[in-house]
């Protein structure tokens, strides 16, 4: 336990992605198993205790503390794990070692669920602080020490590189769903010591395939008759995994489970097929296709735990298929693209599967002609387009030259700084990340700025070097990390799309902001009105 | 014949700030530590939210005035009048004795007598060995004034030893980077350094400008520092696997750019709540406080052993409901202008 609290007290606080990974690789290569992989387990929420609860730890601590001395705490420190760990007083002459991780999984695991107090106070009396809060955040869930699941991985892909094991992320994403903590035969392989797992588990994420951004001038140099095109819809990819026989699961891009999210699509996969597809929300309309409505409302779906059938109802998910990556237990992948679109028309045809339609193919002749059905779009939930080679196989990863996201050309507006915010990490000197606002009015005729957005990427360390400075003499206010600037910057603003939105003073929320262009030159009263930004609200 | 000693609060009363702030000890006719020019005010230590400028008679220990001259110069006082520790002075009805705090150099815990009557005014303590200034002495009295920076029961400092170690351990583990260690000027800074020169650490220490000046004033007053370095002007490259000291406020502005790849270190009490350093950007907290913790705190009152324990800047009610629960009279005292940081 001690090891593991070091390793995760060292996590939150390492700012950059690279010394994570260090630290991580440094604990697998010298923590033996099972330790290792409980550890692992605990990293990527795939550990959890079902009788050790939150209300189980506050009441061991009021055995011991003074609850009021322990309210003005826990209001103090604002987190249940920490609070308890700091204030949980020691007993001298407590001469327990402290537990090993396995020793705690183990047990937790065995115990009666009228047990697990006690357990957990002898462990707390034999932990130093580090190990009582690690030991908290591992059995209340959640360590939040800014590592997700997808870092573990790499750095797991890293360390096993380094032995020798000729594996990337990628291989250990198509494995994990079929892999159990503590993961020992994973660890076994990427040491070098053992040959790569075999997975029996169908149920498991395959890889994504993705595609690079198409450059303008890119585009002259590729043969329209080899592509395919299809719209690029606004919502989030996601793979679905369903079994007849066997659990279902939906699959976030980087192979996150989002399926308790989702019960109603989860519900109805009724059906043994691997898809490939974006999630929405919409309601079926003319044809079996739905009516797609905008991100927001897809949004209001996501990050949650549990959704109420109100949610359900109110904002209906479904799926729009682009791919078939299994059919039955028949690998489709190494199918030309055109093949497998083939197979998944009859899919479709055959099965009839319930809340999914078919992401339709936009047929072109020229390059010319698919600009202009680019340009003449202006459906909200269509980000761009999607351009497939028709003979590419379903490749994990992002290969250069078979797919091509060409996105619409992003919208833009001129709007004025308002707040800057410290970045982090080796940003952390500068003010980089940016609130800009527009106009209610006419400055002239008393309008105010109202925030529309914030971004923190687009421009360059000279850019940044030369705003940080302007923020810092034109600053009015200041709040913590914040500074207030009086109105005299101007950011030409590009975003993909905006929508109405009810939890922004200005009613209206981007997509993508991004800084384009620093308008030295421009005058804050040039700057837009909030009306130019509310015409580009598509309903 | 005795007469009953007069009751604490009808001497002592703490002041709003329209009343300059501060304690008004009315048979003395001073104030100690208030916000306001005074004609006569008892300082209990040089830090800023205590000692403020413009008073017209200034009595405190001579470090604390040495303190305040290089800080604050002409504005330190009109008249300035130094009292050694352990001597006591009356000032009208009231004698007024100095008592090591423990807390910076010149620290004093400021003892009033009245007509048999005590209180104690602890200004700011600690209980903790430090190599840079006296150690706190509890003196019995009738009323103790406490601080409460720390007053919640989650606050329990380490040993000021082991998070040194933590330091010279991450340079070990980073020998290319630098470690910039954010302190406060008066007296964070200088323990720090001492606690490195104890721990065995003799290379040049490097400063931020505005950390030199409370060194040299420590210097003077015996307090061996070893080598020391201006951060300001040097040149990058020579500052790789080198400990720098900085104010807080520079660890991570426009100052820092200087250092090479630097490990972020601050050196607080605040410390001790990981989402609190973590929020602040800190990659390495080292829990080091020049203030008493809640067990420093709870035995101070033990050992004093006053009926009346008033509480004041900080954390006020969990100190007062802990004193209540264990037979003191105990109360908050809302005193204003004093600054929740730890220095």
């Amino acid at each position: 336990m001690n090891r593991f609290a070091a390793l995760i007290d060292a996590l939150l606080f390492m700012p950059s992605r690279n010394g994570k990974i260090r630290l991580l690789t440094d604990y697998f290569a010298t923590t033996p198993d099972p330790e290792r992989g409980w550890a692992l387990a605990a990293i990527t929420g795939d550990l959890s205790f079902s009788a050790a609860k939150p209300a189980a730890v506050r009441a061991l601590v009021m055995e011991r503390v003074d609850p009021a001395l322990f309210g003005w705490s826990y209001d103090f420190v604002g987190d249940l794990a920490e609070t308890v760990a700091l204030i949980w007083p020691e007993r001298p002459g407590t001469n327990r070692p402290p537990p090993p991780l396995s020793e705690v999984v183990d047990e937790l695991d065995r115990a009666k669920r009228a047990e697990v107090p006690r357990l957990i106070e002898g462990w707390l009396d034999a932990l130093d602080g580090t190990g009582r809060w690690a030991l908290l955040k591992l059995i209340t869930g959640g360590l939040r020490i800014g590592v997700s699941a997808r870092l573990a991985k790499t750095a797991l892909a890293e360390w096993g590189a380094a032995n020798g094991a000729g594996c990337d992320v990628d291989a250990i994403e198509e494995l994990w769903h079929g892999l159990k903590p503590p993961y020992t035969e994973l660890f076994a392989w990427l040491s070098g010591a053992a040959d790569r797992p075999t997975v029996s588990d169908t149920g498991g994420f395959r890889p994504l395939m993705l595609a690079h951004p198409l450059e303008e001038e890119d585009i002259r140099a590729l043969d329209p008759t080899s592509y395919r095109a299809e719209w690029k819809w606004d919502g989030i990819r996601v793979q679905v995994v369903a079994r007849t026989l066997g659990e279902s699961r939906l699959y976030s891009r980087t192979g996150d489970e989002i399926g308790r999210a989702f019960p109603d699509i989860v519900g109805r996969l009724s059906f043994d097929a691997v898809l490939d597809g974006e999630l929405l929300v919409g309601v079926p309309g003319d044809g079996g296709m739905h009516e797609v409505r905008p991100f927001n409302d897809l949004q209001q779906r996501l990050n949650r735990k549990q959704v109420t059938a109100k949610m359900a109802k109110d904002f209906p998910a479904f799926v729009r298929l682009y791919d078939i990556l299994f059919d039955g237990a028949e690998d489709l992948r190494g199918l030309s693209f055109d093949a497998r679109r083939a197979r998944l028309e009859d899919w479709h045809a055959r099965v009839r599967p319930a809340g999914m339609d078919l992401s339709p193919m936009v047929p072109f002749a020229t390059w010319e002609e698919l600009a202009d059905i680019r340009a003449g779009t202006r459906e909200n939930a269509i980000e761009g387009l999607m351009l497939k080679r028709g003979d590419s196989p379903y490749t994990a990863g992002r290969p250069k030259g078979p797919w091509f996201k060409w996105k619409r050309g992003p919208l833009t507006v001129d709007c004025v700084l308002m707040y800057a915010q410290r970045g982090h990490g080796k940003r952390s000197s500068y003010y980089s990340d940016y609130t800009f606002g527009a106009w209610t009015a006419e400055p002239a005729a008393g309008g105010e700025l109202v925030p529309v957005g914030k971004a923190y990427f687009g421009f360059t360390d000279e850019e940044l070097a030369q705003i940080d400075r302007w923020v810092r003499n034109h600053t009015t206010n200041r709040f913590g990390p914040v500074r207030e600037v009086s109105p005299g910057l101007v950011f030409e603003v590009a975003f993909d799309s905006v929508h109405r939105s009810t939890r922004h003073k200005s009613g209206v929320a981007m997509r993508f902001p991004r800084i384009s262009r620093i308008r030295w030159d421009k005058p804050a009263h040039e700057a837009d009105l909030l009306a130019t930004i509310e015409r580009m609200v598509v309903a | 014949m005795t007469a009953t000693p007069p009751k604490p609060e009808s001497w002592v009363q703490p002041c709003p700030i329209d009343r300059d702030g501060g304690l008004w000890v009315e048979p003395g006719g001073f104030h100690v530590d208030p916000v306001r020019p005074v004609p006569r005010a008892v300082i209990t230590h040089g830090h800023s939210d205590h000692a403020r400028p413009g008073h017209a008679h200034v009595l405190a220990t001579p470090g604390t005035l040495a303190i305040m001259r290089a800080r604050l110069g002409d504005q330190a006082g009109a008249a300035l009048q130094p009292q050694p520790y352990g001597a006591a002075i009356r000032v009208g009805e009231v004698t007024v004795t100095f008592v090591p705090a423990g807390h910076v150099l010149g620290s004093a815990q400021v003892v009033l007598e009245w007509r048999g009557s005590r209180v104690v005014v602890s200004g700011d303590y600690k209980r903790r060995p430090d190599p840079t200034c006296a150690a706190f002495e509890p003196v019995p009295c009738d009323a103790f004034i406490t601080e409460a920076t720390f007053g919640l029961p989650v606050f329990r400092h380490p040993p000021a030893e082991a998070e040194i170690a933590k330091l010279l351990h991450s340079r070990d583990l980073f020998p290319d980077r630098c470690h910039v260690v954010g302190v406060y000027a008066l007296g964070k800074c200088q323990r720090v350094i001492a606690l490195l020169r104890q721990a065995g650490y003799d290379r040049p220490i490097w400063l931020h400008g505005a950390l030199i000046p409370i060194c040299e004033l420590y210097r003077e007053h015996g307090v061996d520092l070893g080598e020391l370095r201006p951060a300001t002007g040097a040149a990058k490259e020579e500052m790789r696997g080198e400990i720098v000291l900085s104010t807080p406020s520079a660890i991570q502005d426009k100052w820092s750019r200087r250092l090479p790849d630097p490990v972020v270190a601050y050196a607080s009490g605040w410390m001790r709540v990981k989402q609190r350093a973590k929020q602040r950007g800190v990659e390495l907290p080292l829990i080091i406080s020049d203030h008493a913790d809640w067990d420093e705190l709870t035995q101070t009152l033990l050992d004093v052993g006053a009926p009346e324990v008033w509480v004041t800047h900080g954390r006020e009610e969990a100190l007062v409901h802990w004193a209540q629960g264990r037979g003191y009279a105990a109360r908050p005292l809302h005193l204003v202008g004093f600054e929740d940081e730890d220095v």
